[in-house]
């Protein structure tokens, strides 16, 4: 008796959490292979959607840009790019031995500016090229912050390398202390985050794996970086998870449990936004 | 007869290590027997098997690989990953497909195989704790690990034994000189 209560009373809080979390779409990359035997002519593809469960089509689709990283550092155009209402998809040539980045990054202006006694606010999708266009001239109490926003996965041809990870100093990265394309199942893993290219201290980093549609547990483990922007997991089980973390705005903690912002941020004074996702396959 | 002749005036604790650098060594052998379960699908695919040697603290070994060599250029080869305990574990960071120790695969059964130590990529195994781990991916079909733990006694010997469940049979192995 005692067992199914107890049990039933787990069930309803993971609901609960699985609910708290629904609501905010999760970014992704999703790789069809993370290992290539690395014969030179093999084929990646991958899909990019925006979506509640990981990892099915249920948001409409971004026009995002992918950015593909070789090894040797060059930039592979994608081919066969289709973005379709609910995902993109593109193909990677894997030529190269060693370990590919693939990477999405958006970045964005918002705040307002007074003009005429008005306030103003900063039209959507507003970046930090076109920011001097969208204020209007002869606007005062000009308050702007930036957002950030970066989604990620890795595939590697025979042996990992580490070449691609390297920081552009914006928004949240990820250096690996355990190679993304080296995870397994009881195995401990170390990330190290950081923002605007120094140490990401006392974030909260989740990961929950794919499948989410067809369990009731959500299965999302969390952990905080620490001093060094380092955090540690240890997969449970196999398969592909998604690992995120965020700074400010509403997605803070990017459903981590965490306590919401006290008041939520005034237009007068955004917050500055930043935000990471990757998927990574841990083996089993 | 030399033998016979130092044993009678050597004392009993040299006695073992003196004969056993005398006598020329039988090079040391493991016998492994490898069972692929028959199975009745429609459609079956002998599996791509993976043998090799962990010891903590070293690089795992790779002693056996059979995969599709049949296939024209050599194709077979991008199914190797597809043993992915092996691919993580030791295939990527050799070379593909690894040098020496491939071989085609096999029909279900039990596949008998004897490796020597210092051919191929048999290491010589010296005191100590290791494990025999076996990986079976078939195309179409599943995939499964058998890890068999051994000890290696000071006479360079051993035994171990595991099972799989569903791509792998028994496994055994057998150390001797």
């Amino acid at each position: 008796m005692l067992n199914s209560r107890k049990s039933l009373l787990l069930l309803a809080a993971s609901a609960a959490l699985a609910l708290s979390t629904a609501a905010q779409a999760r970014q992704w990359l999703l790789p069809s292979e993370t290992m290539f035997t690395g014969s030179g002519n093999e084929w990646l593809t991958v899909d990019a959607a925006n979506s509640t469960d990981l990892y099915y089509y249920d948001h409409p689709g971004q026009p995002w840009d992918a950015v593909i990283t070789a090894p040797d550092g060059s930039t592979v155009p994608v081919e066969n790019r289709m973005v379709g209402k609910l995902r993109q998809v593109f193909d990677v040539p894997i030529a190269q031995g060693g370990t590919y980045k693939i990477s999405i990054t958006n970045d964005q202006m918002f705040g307002s500016s007074m003009l005429n006694g008005e306030k103003k606010m900063l039209p959507r999708g507003t970046t930090p090229a076109t920011l001097a266009a969208a204020i209007p001239a002869g606007a005062t109490e000009v308050q702007t912050a930036e957002a950030n926003n970066r989604i990620e996965t890795f595939v590697t041809a025979g042996e990992p390398t580490t070449s691609v990870f390297t920081s552009g100093g914006k928004g949240i990265e990820m250096i690996p202390v355990t190679h993304p394309n080296d995870l397994a199942v009881d195995e401990e893993a170390t990330f190290q985050f950081l923002l605007d290219g120094k140490p990401a201290a006392d974030l909260e980093v989740v990961a929950i794996p794919g499948g989410i549609r067809y369990r009731a547990d959500l299965k999302q483990i969390s952990a905080k970086t620490d001093a060094e922007g380092k955090v540690r997991f240890t997969w449970p089980e196999a398969g592909m998870y998604w690992v995120s973390v965020s700074i400010g705005g509403r997605r803070g903690g990017e459903g981590a449990g965490g306590p919401p912002p006290a008041t939520p941020p005034q237009p007068e004074a955004p917050e500055r936004r930043a935000s990471y996702a990757m998927t990574v396959e841990v083996q089993g | 007869m030399m033998d016979s002749k130092y044993k009678l005036t050597l004392g009993g604790a040299l006695l073992g290590a003196f004969t056993t650098a005398a006598v020329p060594a039988t090079a040391q052998t493991m016998d492994v027997s490898v069972t692929i379960p028959r199975l009745t699908v429609a459609e079956y695919h002998k599996p791509y098997v993976a043998l090799w040697i962990e010891q903590a603290g070293k690089p795992a070994r790779t002693i056996n690989v059979w995969y599709d060599t049949g296939k024209k250029n050599n194709a077979g080869i991008k199914w190797l990953r597809d043993m992915r305990q092996w691919w993580r574990t030791v295939g990527r960071t050799t070379p593909t497909p690894p040098n020496g120790v491939t071989g085609a695969t096999r029909a279900p059964g039990a596949a008998k195989i004897s490796f020597t130590a210092g051919k191929g990529g048999m290491p010589a195994l010296t005191a100590g704790s290791y494990t025999l781990v076996v990986e079976a991916a078939r195309e179409g079909g599943g995939r499964e690990v058998v890890k068999v733990p051994f000890t290696v006694s000071a006479a360079g010997t051993a035994k171990g034994s595991g099972k799989g469940s569903f791509e792998l049979g028994a496994v055994s192995l057998t150390v001797r000189r």
